[in-house]
């Protein structure tokens, strides 16, 4: 019953937030909704009994990449208005393809028959005696190793090529080394001078 | 009609918890205040009651009692939105925290995941408020902000893995208990995890714009920080949110490090004292440090701070894992 009431709470709110992301007027509004689409996503997770998913995703998407994506949007110093100003010349094609999409769902799930049987599996946890979090450890780093360290090392070359791409030395900029602050002693950076009366430096 | 009762008893311990938290913040930020005070040789709030007691509580009437200034070209909605956004969170990362043993609203299995992203979601608060009180002041500060928590919380994730790999589980009352050793007070945490308690208090400065982490409202440099155009109520609500993440930052330091609710030594005279009272003791504890390093630590420099996050702690916090990881696999654990 709350599970229920959940889900349709959860899904209405989620539905609602991804309508406004694209029909919001000022593109900050359109990122917070955003924002509000992955909680209630995440909501949808725990309900299926994905706590660990759940929470990743607030984590990493709400609570690092939605941030990113808030910079970017709020520094950016483009008319909106303009760019939306054609929404309703490309609105056909959106229209035709959303539709597109929308049949093709329709038909999936409309010829979709599922075993009872498999419906029951899918619902009931794999491992009834941990939780999902201690069931998702154990085959993460045994069975799946290489998968996982795949992901890692694609997501470790996309790091080093942003790095790459927007380092840059500039020329004449003073550098603060630490090394070499801390190298400092009075030795190296005071001199004592005679100074004769009259004459300066 | 079972629902009901369950949705009944939830909320009563979710009043008991908010009353008792509230109370404690104010009076925490009288501590503060007064502890600040003593340092600099001043007497600190002693007007309001005896000893100035009630200062809190005047202060928040008076906040209470002003009319809220919204600015001309703020956005309204986000404008409101910021402080609400981030009373809320802070005070809902306390669902999860054992105050002893099974005292906690909800005893969820991954309570230091939920806390961490709970924490992880403040951020919007601050660069809501900033960005909607449309001023180029709150705005840079909302831009420090967020830098600055986005890189400490990556090492107080690290940190926290450390702590969650020795304990073997992820809910807090576990992680408390798997402290309990005959060691007693040098069973917990905080001896053999030394050099990450020593980051993750630094990082939960950093995390929470303490001092000497407050760049947000280095106030010599960005007026007052996001919270510039705040005033009233809105702007009481941002004050709480803070406090309030400081002192579940202080209860994720004594949960982790200090061993929760347990006694230093359980022998008969420190054992008769209710778990409960450790736990405040040991959060009080926690925040004095707090109150200290604000009043004896200079302010670091923006790019210092950002060094600091990623070159210093985000290394040894990271080696740290692989080095606990491995000790952990050859005791055989």
């Amino acid at each position: 019953m709350a599970q229920v009431f959940f889900f349709y709470l959860f899904a209405a709110i989620m539905l609602a937030s991804a309508f406004m992301v694209v029909a919001a007027r000022n593109p900050v509004h359109s990122v917070l909704f955003l924002i509000l689409a992955f909680v209630n996503a995440s909501g949808l997770f725990l309900l299926a009994g994905a706590e660990f998913l759940a929470l990743i995703l607030i984590v990493v998407y709400v609570g690092a990449v939605a941030v990113l994506f808030l910079f970017v949007v709020m520094m950016l110093d483009v008319d909106f208005a303009e760019l939306k100003s054609g929404f309703l010349q490309v609105l056909p094609v959106g229209a035709v393809i959303g539709a597109i999409v929308a049949i093709e769902l329709i038909l999936v799930v409309v010829g979709w028959k599922a075993s009872p049987t498999a419906l029951a599996g899918a619902s009931a946890p794999a491992t009834p005696d941990v939780s999902n979090t201690v069931a998702l450890g154990r085959v993460i780093y045994t069975k799946y190793v290489f998968f996982f360290q795949a992901a890692g090392l694609v997501l470790l070359t996309a790091m080093i090529g942003a790095i790459v791409l927007t380092l840059r030395h500039k020329q004449g900029v003073k550098r603060q080394s630490i090394p070499e602050q801390n190298a400092r002693t009075v030795e190296t950076a005071m001199e004592v001078k005679k100074v004769p009366s009259r004459a300066g430096v | 009609m079972e629902i009901l009762w369950t949705l009944l008893i939830i909320t009563l311990k979710s009043l008991a918890l908010l009353v008792g938290l509230l109370i404690f913040v104010a009076y925490i930020l009288y501590a503060d205040r007064k502890i600040w005070a003593a340092v600099q040789l001043r007497r600190g709030p002693n007007v309001v009651g005896p000893w100035g007691l009630l200062q809190s509580f005047a202060d928040f009437l008076k906040f209470a009692l002003k009319e809220p200034i919204i600015p001309d070209g703020a956005n309204k909605g986000v404008f409101l939105l910021a402080p609400l956004v981030m009373g809320t969170l802070s005070i809902a990362a306390w669902a999860v925290i054992p105050v002893a043993e099974g005292w906690a609203v909800a005893d969820i299995n991954i309570g230091v995941l939920y806390i961490f992203a709970i924490s992880s979601l403040g951020v919007y608060g601050i660069i809501m408020g900033g960005w909607a009180s449309n001023s180029k002041y709150p705005f840079m500060s909302a831009l420090r902000s967020a830098a600055q928590m986005v890189s400490y919380e990556v090492s107080i994730g690290f940190v926290i893995i450390t702590v969650i790999l020795c304990a073997g589980s992820l809910n807090l009352t576990d992680i408390v208990e798997a402290q309990d050793t005959k060691a007693g007070v040098l069973g917990w945490y905080w001896l053999r995890l030394f050099p990450v308690f020593v980051i993750f208090f630094i990082s939960a400065l950093a995390e929470t714009n303490r001092p000497p982490f407050d760049l947000v409202e280095a106030e010599s440099e960005l007026v007052a920080g996001f919270m510039v155009e705040y005033s009233a109520t809105p702007y009481v609500l941002f004050m709480l949110a803070e406090y309030v993440a400081i002192v579940t930052m202080c209860a994720l330091c004594t949960i982790m490090f200090f061993g929760g609710w347990l006694p230093p030594f359980d022998i008969p005279p420190l054992n008769w004292v209710p778990g409960v009272v450790w736990f405040i003791l040991k959060v009080c504890f926690f925040f004095f440090i707090f109150a200290m390093v604000k009043a004896f630590v200079p302010r670091y420099r923006y790019d210092q701070l950002m060094r600091l996050g990623w070159k210093v702690f985000l290394p040894i916090s990271l080696a740290a894992v692989v080095v606990v990881a491995g000790v952990l696999k050859l005791a055989g654990n």
